[in-house]
């Protein structure tokens, strides 16, 4: 009973958090004070949220390494983004907005249970740069795409524009690398704290289930978890089929943020997901609190460091080596709890001498 | 039939350089069992150094090559010492996310130091190619060399690593750290010493990547790190013979995907290819096979 | 341990929404004291400008990066055109500040960058570097009605809004041009491509140059394409068009891809004619490159830093001396878009206490009417589309230096 109650808690307390800093933005932009940079940040860093946590489920809850997020982010922002440019065009902004996200999600799904069959069988830093391959897979074939719409249904070439052979009417959708454009801009940070909360609801649920349990038994201990008669693929592709379903929906919320689309190395490429990574490593492997922290710090930072002008990536990388060290040294944990311990017994006369 | 052994040469000439930097990938994963990301942009350094004292201070390549391999070595075991070793009984992900940062850290440094406009880099190697069927087929000298230097490293590394106490050192500590330490052997130091021979190949893969594609830029380095690190994956990370044999097939696939199936996917193609062997051999081509114990 | 490290976090958080609003604060108080000053001023002073009142300009583009070298060049030169704006008086009388912002060539960087800028009380727009980006901020001046001139973003439907210039051709003029240039002079029928496909801009000339091939009898032997994970080895894309016979290879990307493109195929034994688009500019003075290699290279260009009209002579000079390299095409047209700003802000008499919707507004209708004497164009006029009417210049390499084809 106690243990069930310190679980919500902890649920309530990440909601709670998420919904003062929704809170505290809204004012802030109400009251007119927020730069049009912080303005231009919101969604972003509801996008980075959603992702950073999704992953979490991946790496924390199921205890792979994932080097691919952003190729189910790509997949769900290009479904989101044809979508809103063909049959969603003449949809009410909301309606379409809502429709999109959910079939980016499901495609993302789908994309993540296709990619999860070879994927889930192999171990470790196997799997790690098997899922890398899928992420640039999925952005060089999207590349050399071309899609086009007209009267007697979808084109598609992986040539050029010229030879879709579209009829008068038609209209070409993805142009290769110069990807989609004339997107609708209906994203806005609401919605994107609606969905971040709804994806914060889908994994305090997914952890606190019994599949949930089954998830990180696995993680823990495969053979135990095995040999006690889980089904080892199954609740591994659950994990990772909800954390793909979950970046597809920041993809679209990304898709729908930007009036244009391309999929570069930048944005959908090895390292936007080592990026996704590293504010899940950042904020604590498994911390659901943690990683959205870290994703806000590190979406912030750099923006912050741009007085530095040139040695502003250069800055950059030393906080992070400075914050991984910080955060993950041995002697750095062991330095922390000490100061920890020695705060806690200040009241203490006998503070035993360490070190 | 000719133009299909071009490209096959080809393909052989871009998966030795591949081949080279693999071999510093795999080293270091084999002993230090991390993902060293930033190997990439070491091969960057080297190249600089080169440039810099050949083309900037015109002395003599050989000089070039040393100082890029001294550089480079010293480089390899600052980093080592800096940013890896507080790390050492932290999870492997922090290392990874480490790694990453060192990476952004030697490409921002260089585009600081060097400027953003790419140099054109003086190829340091003059061996005169090898022209056959009439013109029909040319191997280029930065290509044998590549996969002469390619074969002389393995020879050298499997040597080193069979025959010396070090090497024997390097083997027990990537088999069973903590049992190693019983032993009497200096983790800390063989694995300082395994960085710095990565490093070192590091600098020569630097200077032959700079000599057969004669562009030199700040993320030069980073592209072909990911290319040959799937190469290292192919052919089993941790096994050196598996590095090289990894680093030629994927060039090798790469070039013929480009000129038989389609120019635009050979990324996919290449990346495919590895998920095809990865689902047959879990463990690479010439992975070792890992036993479970309960 | 988790609870110590939340805090630190969370504490860090704070801070920086702190410095985010402190620093929001500061950029409103510059305004309201430049704003004082400026009252201050037109009661006090009379006609004579302030000192204090300055036109902001800025721009963006990637600083950090592989595309690093074009943001570079674009702020360099931007920055020679303000310092000699300024030298000589200012605009209007008013000095102006020139400021620039890193979008690392990516779309949502791009719009961060712009907001950025806008922060530091941005009055006109001069971006952004990359077409992609540049389609992605677009919207967001459009919504400001922000004047924006784009020194380098070729892809056609940037200009579409009407507060939106370019100041380089555009992916159709040079895809279209080339492929009309090569067809009317009958260069070669059999027309081999090469091309990133990874990239807005090569990919964007490719097929507006396929397109216009068909009409003007090229034959297109083959079209291979790189990406930007694999752009260092052409040698299969080179063996493919040589076995295709192709007489002549059209490289529509930059000079630091095509500087290995024609090693590899002099070191294939190969020699068709090659032909580039302004993204070439530059090869001649690519550090360490082996310029007779070139030889015979022909390209579509506005711009050649070894021109020796005065204008280009000064700038280079001046270049050189600021920033130790030679500059290209994108500092050049960054510093017309300088002057274009300069002769349609004095046309129409614009003020820096104006609004930013103001200045747009006042300067639309003078664009059209504005004619420059720049570096990468003699009288150079804009259209109601927002395009230059400037027409690229095709030049060979000869002798290590360009020589006009015409």
């Amino acid at each position: 009973m106690k243990e069930i109650s310190k679980k919500t808690k902890q649920s309530l307390a990440t909601y709670i958090l998420v919904i003062a800093f929704y809170a505290v933005c809204e004012i802030w932009l109400k009251t007119g004070n927020m730069s049009s940079l912080m303005e231009g940040l919101l969604v972003p860093l509801c996008y980075y949220m959603i992702l950073a946590v999704s992953l979490n489920i991946v790496v924390g809850i199921s205890g792979e390494l994932s080097l691919g997020h952003a190729g189910f982010m790509c997949v769900g922002a290009f479904t989101g983004a044809i979508f809103a440019v063909t049959a969603g065009a003449n949809l009410p902004e909301l309606l379409e907005l809502v429709i999109a996200i959910f079939l980016g999600a499901a495609v993302s799904a789908v994309f993540g249970f296709l990619i999860g069959i070879p994927v889930l069988r192999l171990r470790g830093d196997y799997l790690a740069i098997v899922t890398l391959a899928f992420g640039e897979i999925i952005k060089n074939v999207i590349n050399a795409i071309y899609l086009g719409v007209d009267s007697a249904g979808f084109h598609i070439s992986i040539k050029d524009a010229l030879s879709l052979n579209l009829a008068e009417d038609g209209t070409t959708i993805i142009k290769g690398a110069q990807g989609i454009t004339g997107l609708p801009r209906n994203a806005n940070f609401t919605i994107g704290i609606i969905l971040l909360l709804i994806s914060l609801f889908i994994i305090q649920n997914l952890i606190n289930s019994r599949q949930g349990r089954a998830i990180m038994a696995i993680r823990d201990n495969r053979i135990a978890a095995e040999s006690i008669g889980l089904s080892v693929s199954k609740y591994k592709m659950m994990a990772f089929v909800i954390s793909a379903a979950l970046a597809g929906v920041a993809g679209v919320l990304y898709a729908h943020n930007l009036s244009t689309l391309q999929a570069t190395p930048k944005n959908f490429g090895y390292n936007m997901s080592i990026m996704i990574l590293v504010f899940v490593v950042l904020g604590g492997i498994g911390n659901i609190k943690g990683s959205m922290i870290a994703a806000v710090i590190l979406t912030i930072l750099p923006e912050k460091l741009r007085f530095l002008s040139d040695y502003r990536m250069l800055i950059y990388a030393v906080v992070l080596i400075a914050m991984m060290l910080f955060n993950s040294a041995p002697k750095a944990i062991a330095f922390r709890e000490r100061l920890m311990e020695s705060i806690n017994l200040k009241r203490n006369k006998n503070i035993k001498e360490e070190a | 039939m000719s133009s299909f052994i071009s490209y096959f040469i080809n393909g052989i000439s871009l998966g030795s350089v591949y081949a080279i930097i693999a071999l510093g990938y795999t080293m270091v994963y084999g002993i230090a069992k991390m993902l060293n990301f930033a190997h990439g942009d070491i091969i960057m350094v080297g190249g600089f150094t080169t440039y810099v004292i050949t083309s900037t201070m015109g002395m003599s390549p050989m000089v070039g090559i040393l100082s890029a391999v001294v550089v480079c070595t010293v480089l390899g075991v600052a980093i080592e010492r800096i940013a890896y070793k507080p790390l050492r009984g932290a999870s492997s992900l922090s290392v990874l996310i480490t790694a990453i940062g060192v990476s952004y850290f030697l490409q921002n440094a260089a585009l600081i130091i060097f400027g953003a406009d790419t140099k054109s880099f003086q190829s340091v190697i003059n061996v005169p190619p090898i022209v056959l069927a009439d013109g029909a087929i040319t191997i280029s000298g930065v290509t044998t060399v590549t996969v002469l230097s390619c074969i002389v490293i393995l020879i050298a590394l499997t040597t080193f690593i069979n025959k010396t106490k070090t090497g024997q050192a390097m083997l027990a500590v990537s088999e069973d750290k903590g049992a190693a330490t019983l032993m009497g052997i200096n983790v800390n130091r063989t694995i300082a010493v395994t960085f710095a021979i990565g490093s070192a190949l590091a600098a020569i893969a630097g200077v032959l990547l700079c000599s057969a594609y004669p562009t030199l830029s700040s993320t030069t380095g980073a592209m072909p790190g990911i290319k040959a690190f799937v190469a290292a994956v192919f052919g089993g990370i941790g096994s050196i013979p598996g590095a090289m044999i990894g680093g030629i097939v994927l060039g090798v696939i790469e070039n013929l995907s480009k000129a038989y199936i389609s120019s635009q996917l050979s990324d996919a193609i290449v990346f495919s290819v590895l998920i095809i062997v990865l689902l047959v051999k879990p463990t690479g081509l010439m992975g070792k096979q890992i036993q479970e114990k309960v | 341990m988790k609870k110590f490290m939340c805090l630190a976090m969370t504490a860090a958080m704070l801070a920086m929404s702190l410095t985010a609003c402190g620093s929001s604060d500061s950029a409103e108080e510059t305004t309201a004291a430049a704003a004082a000053a400026e009252a201050e001023d037109s009661t006090e002073a009379g006609d004579t400008a302030s000192s204090d009142a300055v036109f902001v300009i800025g721009g963006t583009g990637p600083l950090t990066g592989s595309a690093a070298i074009y943001g570079n060049a674009v702020k360099n030169g931007g920055q020679i055109a303000v310092d000699e704006i300024n030298a000589a008086g200012g605009i209007n009388g008013y000095q102006v500040k020139w400021i620039f912002e890193d979008d690392e060539a990516d779309t949502e960087k791009a719009i961060n960058a712009y907001n950025t800028l806008k922060d530091q009380d941005l009055q006109m727009f001069v971006g952004t570097t990359t077409s992609g980006s540049c389609l992605a901020v677009v919207p967001e001046t459009e919504n400001d009605n922000m004047f924006q001139i784009t020194p380098s973003g070729t892809t056609a439907d940037i200009t579409i809004p009407e507060n939106v210039y370019r100041m380089c051709f555009s992916d159709p003029a040079q895809g279209t041009k080339s492929a009309e240039y090569i067809g009317q002079n009958g260069l070669a029928t059999k027309i081999g491509v090469i091309y990133d496909s990874s990239d807005t801009y090569s990919s964007g000339i490719y097929e507006n140059f396929v397109a216009e091939a068909a009409n003007q009898g090229l034959e297109i032997v083959g079209a291979e394409a790189f990406t930007a994970d694999s752009k260092t080895d052409f040698r299969t894309q080179l063996q493919k068009l040589k076995d295709a016979g192709a007489e002549l290879v059209f490289l529509p990307f930059y000079y630091t891809e095509a500087s290995l493109v024609l090693q590899q195929a002099d070191e294939m034994g190969w020699e068709p004619m090659f032909f580039g688009c302004d993204g070439m500019d530059g090869i001649l003075t690519l550090e360490g490159f082996d310029t007779s290699l070139a030889e015979g290279l022909m390209l579509l260009t506005p711009f050649s830093a070894d021109a020796e009209d005065e204008l280009t002579q000064n700038f280079v000079a001046k270049y050189q001396e600021d920033y130790s390299e030679i500059p290209n095409q994108f500092a050049a047209d960054a510093y017309d878009c300088l002057y274009v700003i300069k002769a349609a802000a004095e046309k129409a008499g614009i003020t820096p206490d104006m609004s930013v919707s103001d200045i747009c507004e006042a300067l639309k209708p003078v664009m059209t009417e504005i004619e420059i004497d720049g570096l990468t164009g003699q009288g150079i006029k804009f259209t109601e589309d927002g395009e230059p009417n400037k027409a690229p210049k095709a030049v060979v390499i000869e002798n290590g230096a360009y020589k006009s084809m015409e």
